[in-house]
């Protein structure tokens, strides 16, 4: 027997199920701990996306439960729009299954994989099958089932399949188990908090063990669901031309009028002529020669870019603000929703925030959010296109300091909306590297640069004015002492100094050989009109210039001088006696004067 | 100026800019100091003393702001310490104080080249040098073996030594404060300062030193300020030359440059610590070329500091000018010791004679 032969006998099809037992990590199961990861966001995502479908607001529950050494249950509930009996076991049991591939729009989940492979996860590690609740509206009853994949076949295995009472009067229940570990718990906690920023729409309830957290909703607001939009001329590869032209009973001028977004029977017709057509033969019997001098004309046309209004669906700058807000308490927000614009025929739109200050570490590279289709992105951070961009932008401009990164009390937010994100795997960890895309980023983050930059500065005025206030109230004393000590002189008054600096209204007394002298200096911008008081045993009656009031009580006489001091101006009093008493200034804020006695 | 007349300068002029603040703040200023810019922007090459020194550019550093008030406050407590140093007579280490500084509470230092750059400040301003404040800097261990005989003032009386025949096979070592050396006589015609210990060794070992009547000094490195006052005061007490023999790459030309130019950092003390006549021996790139030396590729590195030097004043001349261009065309550097690949006599008995009898010192 040959090689050939022998090697023929082991040549067979490979289920996809099978590839992927093989292949765990392209889906985010590489590990335990990634694994809770990605089936909650898989199920969140199917959530989110069905209550969108539905026009309902999310509320959703998610409960992580340890059952047994290292089993852990899992389970997502949401009040969306349910699941037909019928598509149940598809929709678990079977990967590559789902409704969304097909359309042109922007959605969390595409591919039909997610929650699938969590299925598949669960019996590979845990043996357990995966329990689905669903109900589709008050009339019609819930049905619970349990469901398995056969690996070698890529269909679903019912194991069980019966009506059941539940209190819902719609959404959908899922249960999975598997071998996991909670060690990446802070990092479930934050990617519920980013995803809880970018659907401020949705309310998350979550029980984690014993402990229960909730992130509220701050928006009542239901997003209206994006539209599917016929496929781009730009963005068609033959394959899909192919399947298309192979499905259609149509003639190709109208085939390409109806087919394909943004053209018209002028450029179908442009399109015609320079693949050598006629618009009047019927697609389904083009060759495979012809369609590729089709697409071929197809790139070569002129068209308008991809609608993007219906397609996708931006969060908003005002939602934005109010999401980071919610979760963290920073000291300058500010947000970009940028004009959609389009790849290889794919419409998109960036979307990025700044925030600063507040109870963001001090130290420490900025903390990036990064999110496609309203979906964070958690892991693989360095390869992402969008952490590139951030490293791109010159912060320094902006007075931030930069390690590639910019450090610092800094958030940085970018949001991708595409109706084809493109990842650089399918475990969808990474935004690739798009010229297009990139620049719309860095163009965002240029701006949100610059409105940081205007926050810092006016930010860094009132900082002078409190540095200075540190330096003359703490520091200056000090210097004054040790000062005072190598001269071996007596301490040196240094409040003149302070008052000097702090911008104040400053007054002293001091008595020299019988005469007293009271001085009130005005280190203020503007006027002081202020009353000086001066409680004391002498009588000032040779004071020059005399008091406006003077009343005595058991040899306390109390001088009052109702004087107006001009910035920079000194006013002066002096006459005969022994000092002592005390001093005060009236008619202004006690943060804005400053009274010195020299004689104690 | 003795050791007394240094203390009393250093009093007083440490006295004095306390004073000065007193002064200020007894009128209610917000106390200052001005302090010349050091950056090599301002530095300015002196005609009469053909040394590098600081211009005219002046900066003034007043309290207002609590970065400069504890700066002023730093200063502070460091004349406080000084005056103590004097008053006690005690001396201590740069790393000492800074250490002492731990408890300076606010006043302290983060880091030690703080307090370093702060005593420059300082020798600044009072135009006394550190020695003056009793302050000096780790043990470099720079050491000098040669035909010559000193004296010098040691914290356990006066020692005469003669650096060939009062010395161990290692030579004589720099103490911090050449300012106590008194140099009695030589029988030497000329200096030769090394880079490296392996070649010092090597002339050591070869009797370079008797053979040719030479002082030997070992550089280690980018010379410590000792070393270079060392070459300083040999070179201007007994007007000898002195030749500057390094590796072939462009940092050894910076370690000649501050032999014989000073350095920014200690701009303000280049009469004392330059040697203007120090002259380049080698290892020149031609020597890579002319005696075929061992040698490795210049790195990007390399050739960004070989082009600096091309626009660097001190450089500007049309032997440098020519070396330098040349070692970028080859793309070669060569270290000193690379001559021993021609036998370890080769370096004592051919190359260095060559090269001075060139340079017309023998």
């Amino acid at each position: 027997m040959v090689l050939a032969d022998e090697l023929a006998k082991q040549q067979r099809s490979i289920s996809v199920a099978e590839f992927f037992e093989k292949n765990k990590h392209l889906l985010g199961f590489d590990s335990p701990t990634r694994g809770v990861i990605t089936t909650i966001k898989e199920a969140v995502d199917n959530a989110l996306d069905a209550c969108e479908e539905a026009q309902v607001l999310p509320d959703i529950y998610i409960s992580i439960k340890k059952t047994g050494n290292d089993i852990f249950r899992i389970i997502v509930e949401d009040n969306g729009p349910g699941i037909v009996p019928a598509q149940v076991p598809f929709v678990f049991g079977k990967l590559l299954y789902g409704s969304r591939f097909h359309q042109i729009r922007q959605t969390r989940g595409q591919q039909g994989i997610g929650i699938s492979a969590a299925v598949l996860y669960a019996q590979l590690t845990s043996g357990l099958p995966t329990i689905v609740l669903s109900r589709t509206g008050p009339k019609e009853s819930a049905h619970r089932f349990e469901i398995q994949i056969k690996i070698e076949t890529n269909e679903p295995d019912i194991i069980s399949q019966q009506p059941i009472e539940w209190d819902r009067t719609h959404g959908t229940r899922v249960q999975i188990e598997f071998r996991s570990t909670m060690s990446a718990k802070k990092k479930l906690l934050e990617y519920l908090k980013y995803t809880s920023i970018v659907n401020p729409h949705a309310r998350f309830r979550v029980e984690l063990d014993d402990e229960s957290f909730t992130f509220e909703r701050v928006s009542q607001e239901v997003i209206a669901c994006p539209v599917a939009i016929q496929p781009h001329p730009h963005g068609i590869e033959f394959g899909q031309l192919k399947r298309m032209a192979t499905a259609s009973e149509e003639k190709l001028l109208d085939f390409l009028v109806e087919g394909f977004s943004r053209v018209g029977k002028k450029s179908a017709q442009e399109m015609c002529d320079k693949a050598g057509l006629k618009g009047m033969v019927r697609v389904k019997g083009l060759t495979t020669e012809q369609l590729k001098a089709l697409l071929a004309a197809m790139q070569a046309v002129a068209v308008p870019a991809p609608p993007s209004s219906q397609c996708l669906s931006p969060i908003g700058e005002e939602l934005i603000r109010r999401g980071l807000d919610k979760e963290f308490q920073m000291d300058f927000v500010a947000a970009r929703t940028r004009q959609s614009s389009v790849f290889s025929g794919h419409s998109f739109m960036v979307e990025a925030a700044i925030g600063y200050g507040g109870k963001l570490p001090p130290e420490g590279t900025a903390i990036i959010l990064r999110f496609a289709n309203r979906v964070p992105l958690m892991y693989q951070q360095g390869a992402c296109a969008i952490t590139g961009c951030i490293t791109n932008v010159n912060w320094k401009a902006y007075n931030i300091s930069q390690q590639g990164l910019p450090t610092g009390p800094i958030l940085i937010l970018v949001h991708v909306a595409s109706t084809n994100v493109p990842f650089t795997s399918e475990s969808k960890d990474a935004v690739a590297s798009i010229p297009e895309i990139e620049k719309e980023i860095v163009l965002a983050l240029q701006d949100l640069g610059r409105d940081l930059k205007n926050f810092l500065s006016r930010r860094d005025k009132n900082k002078v004015a409190e540095d200075r206030a540190r330096a003359v109230c703490a520091i200056i004393p000090e210097l004054a002492a040790k000062v005072s000590e190598i001269v071996d002189k007596p301490l040196v008054d240094t409040s003149p100094i302070e008052g000097k600096l702090m911008r104040k209204l400053i007054a002293k007394k001091w008595t020299r050989d019988n005469r007293v002298t009271i001085e009130a200096i005005n280190y203020a911008g503007h006027d002081g009109e202020v009353s000086v008081y001066d409680i004391s045993h002498d009588n000032a009656a040779d004071a020059s210039p005399k008091p406006d009031f003077v009343s005595e009580v058991e040899g306390q006489f109390t001088k009052v001088w109702k004087v107006i001091v001009p910035p920079q101006k000194i006013w002066r009093v002096t006459y005969s006696g022994k000092g002592g008493g005390m001093l005060d200034i009236r008619g202004i804020d006690d943060n804005k004067k400053m009274v010195v006695d020299l004689d104690v | 100026m003795s050791k007394d007349e240094l203390d009393k300068k250093s009093m007083k002029a440490m006295l004095a800019i306390a004073s000065a603040w007193y002064d200020q703040m007894k009128a209610g200023e917000v106390p200052y100091i001005s302090l010349p810019t050091r950056t090599k922007y301002n530095i300015e090459y002196d005609d009469a003393s053909e040394v590098w020194k600081y211009g005219d550019k002046e900066s003034l550093r007043t309290a207002g702001t609590a970065k400069s008030a504890t700066h002023l406050l730093k200063m502070a407590y460091v004349i406080g310490f000084v005056k103590q140093q004097l008053i006690e007579n005690r001396s201590s280490t740069l790393r000492e104080m800074y250490y002492i500084s731990e408890g300076w509470k606010r006043a302290k230092f983060g880091a030690q080249e703080e307090s370093n750059f702060l005593i420059e400040d300082l020798e600044i301003i009072s135009e006394v040098p550190r020695e003056g404040f009793h302050l000096h800097p780790e043990e470099n261990g720079a050491s000098i073996y040669g035909p010559m005989r000193i004296k010098e003032e040691t914290r356990r009386g006066l020692r005469s030594i003669h650096c060939q025949d009062d010395v161990g096979q290692a030579g004589y070592t720099i103490p911090n404060n050449v300012e106590n050396i008194e140099f009695v006589d030589h029988d030497a015609k000329f200096v030769i300062a090394l880079e490296t210990g392996g070649m010092y060794d090597r002339l050591i070992e070869n009797g370079f030193d008797e053979e040719y009547q030479a002082i030997l000094v070992h550089l280690k490195g980018q010379p410590a300020r000792s070393t270079r006052r060392m070459l300083n005061k040999i070179s201007t007490t007994w007007d000898l030359p002195v030749m500057v023999f390094t590796d072939g790459d462009p940092w050894s030309y910076r370690i000649y440059a501050s032999v014989a130019y000073g350095a920014i950092k200690s701009a303000h003390m280049s009469e004392m610590l330059a040697t203007p006549k120090a002259q380049f021996l080698g290892l020149q790139p031609s020597d890579i070329r002319d005696y075929n030396l061992p040698s490795d590729k210049l790195s990007e590195k390399d050739v960004e500091a070989l082009n600096a030097e091309l626009t660097d004043p001190r450089f500007a001349t049309d032997y440098w000018k020519k070396q330098i261009n040349l070692q970028i065309d080859m793309g070669l550097k060569s270290e000193q010791q690379a001559f021993a690949a021609r036998g370890l006599d080769f370096v004592t008995k051919k190359y260095l004679p060559a090269r001075l009898s060139e340079m017309g010192i023998i």
